[in-house]
């Protein structure tokens, strides 16, 4: 009895808060939307049509309208190609180097965080490797790997290895002692220890590694993309530029703007995803 | 040679202001299927003594034995119920059960081992909670899935510290019957810690009384004489409860006073 009635308060409750829901969420789109709309007047009174140096919203949009912007999916040959398309070039190479920074990163994230010996030994290397910039990889990976594409991968790999081998690493080495305990007493076999005890307890520690990684490599590969040519979303910043064409560029900053904010909220949708119905 | 025996057990640790003796010369046998209750002032060395005979601590001098067997590491013919429960967040209560089971049971069966966690989920009267996960029971539910754990793996020793001390006192009055139930099924040895006079009086056959630390050490042990099963309100309403409780108080808040109390 007490607790169907409660259901039922809750679920009156639920009906009753549905617009209190809208209007929460409306307090959250309308200001940063606001706010989009002021700084884009304020840019265009600061850039008038006919004015030198960088175009305003009206004239970028008036520029980039045909094709850029009203068909992203246009295909002319050769790099000319709508942005949609330049962008998922781009993140086809992100996704290929990213998943190979994943089984690199959270493998040896796994064996360095289980072994103080090999920590020890290792992470002092890591610790200098990692501060290398994405870009300064690629003349070595051009060279040693004598293809563009390769190149690109490798880029983005060792870019986004370094955070999540390192995040992977602490997480192992944050395994509560009450679970190791459990192992002890139980004599737990080092598989059932593994999937059951290591991997969830470092789950959150690999997944903000993720985030951290993926970030990375959209930055990495952008100006990976503007050296090696071909078709990406760099590349097609970097022709723009050539041409003089301030428009397009700017469109294009918009576009990798709103991926990378995607990827950013995918690796954290997946983590809350994965994480919290572990521990719900 | 008795069940469990602890022979000259003294512990020492290494301090920054040279070694400290936490226990010295620790002797205890314990017979099978006896409850053993240990008492003492916080900090004396219960938890160091009894994580001896689990196995996950070693003594600097002196042995621990279970049929003749010196104790050197854990196992699960020693299983513990940890104060702070000791489950898996990720798993369900159900799976935290079965975890133990397939691991000390490999060769029985997949029906064996599920009616085995089963059996003792409803021992503990969390059938119904049986696919929640640990972050959704209660102290006294996690209590009670880390009880099933421990004994669904039938140790010959079970070791509690402390288990209930996080508890309100209804719970607590409900799982010191169902332990002592438990314990009359399974006729397994139980080593607990307690800061509870009236609980160790209850549930024990011998009282272990520790004094002070450091350099710890059994100042005495106190038989429990009252008849099983056990009626609460009844022994505590016995002269011999009454001269029992008062003896034990006054061995620590008199004879071992804590400094600090
Ligand atoms: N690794 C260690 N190094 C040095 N001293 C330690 C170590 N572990 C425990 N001690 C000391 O040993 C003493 C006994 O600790 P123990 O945890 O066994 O006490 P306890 O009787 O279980 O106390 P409580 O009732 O509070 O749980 C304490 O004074 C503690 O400071
Ligand atoms: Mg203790």
């Amino acid at each position: 009895m007490a607790t169907s009635t409660s259901k039922l308060i809750i679920k009156q409750r639920r009906q009753g808060n549905s617009n209190t829901w809208i209007q929460s969420q409306l307090k959250k789109i309308v200001p940063p939307l606001a706010a989009l709309a002021v700084l884009l007047v304020i840019w265009q009174i600061l850039c008038p049509p006919g004015s030198q140096g960088l175009p305003g919203p009206i004239q970028i949009v008036q520029g980039a309208w045909d094709p850029f912007i009203i068909n992203p999916f246009f295909d002319n040959g050769g790099n000319s190609k709508g942005l949609a398309i330049q962008i998922w070039a781009s993140l086809q190479r992100v996704f290929v180097g990213f998943f190979f920074s994943i089984v690199v990163g959270v493998g040896l994230g796994i064996l360095i965080g289980s072994n103080k010996v090999i920590y020890r030994a290792l992470d002092p290397l890591f610790q200098i490797l990692r501060t290398i910039p994405p870009l300064a990889w690629l003349p070595l990976s051009l060279a040693a790997l004598k293809d563009n594409g390769a190149a690109a991968y490798f880029v983005i790999f060792i870019t986004a290895v370094w955070p999540i081998l390192i995040n992977t690493t602490v997480g192992v080495q944050q395994i509560p002692q009450d679970y190791v305990n459990v192992k002890r007493v139980l004599k737990l076999s080092n598989k059932t220890y593994f999937f059951k005890i290591l991997i969830p307890s470092a789950l959150p520690y690999i997944f903000t590694g993720l985030r951290i990684g993926i970030g990375l490599s959209w930055l990495a590969i952008i100006a990976a993309e503007m050296l090696i040519g071909g078709v990406g979303i760099g590349f097609f910043i970097w022709d723009s530029y050539n041409n003089a064409n301030l428009d397009r560029i700017i469109v294009a900053l918009f576009y990798v703007g709103v991926v990378g904010y995607l990827l950013d909220l995918l690796v954290l949708f997946i983590g809350s995803k994965i994480v919290a119905e572990d521990r719900k | 040679m008795s069940f469990l025996t602890i022979d000259r057990v003294t512990k020492v640790y290494p301090t920054a202001n040279g070694p400290a003796t936490i226990l010295d010369g620790i002797d205890l046998s314990v017979n099978e299927g006896e409850f053993i209750c240990l008492i003492g002032h916080s900090g004396c060395g219960k938890s160091t003594l009894l994580n001896m005979v689990s196995g996950f601590n070693t003594p600097t001098s002196g042995t621990v034995t279970l049929q003749g067997n010196q104790i050197i590491e854990p196992g699960p013919d020693r299983m513990m119920v940890f104060q702070n429960y000791c489950l898996l967040p990720w798993l369900t209560a159900y799976d935290n059960v079965y975890l133990a089971v397939d691991s000390v049971y490999p060769a029985h069966t997949e029906a064996q081992k599920k009616a085995i966690v089963r059996e003792h989920l409803e021992m503990v009267g969390l059938t119904e909670s049986a696919s929640k996960k640990p972050g959704q029971l209660s102290g006294g539910m996690k209590q009670r899935v880390a009880i099933a754990r421990a004994l669904a793996i039938k140790p010959q020793v079970l070791i509690l510290d402390e288990p209930f001390g996080a508890l309100d006192a209804i719970t607590k009055e409900e799982l010191q019957d169902e332990l002592l139930t438990i314990w009359t099924e399974h006729k397994v040895t139980v080593l607990m810690i307690t800061h509870d006079i009236d609980e160790a009086l209850y549930l024990a056959d011998r009282l272990v009384m520790m004094t002070n630390g450091p350099a710890a050490k059994i100042g005495e042990v106190l038989d429990i004489p009252f008849d099983r099963p056990r009626d609460r309100e009844e022994i505590m309403a016995s002269n011999t409860y009454i001269e029992l409780r008062n003896y034990a108080l006054d061995f620590l808040f008199n004879r071992y006073a804590h400094l600090d109390d």
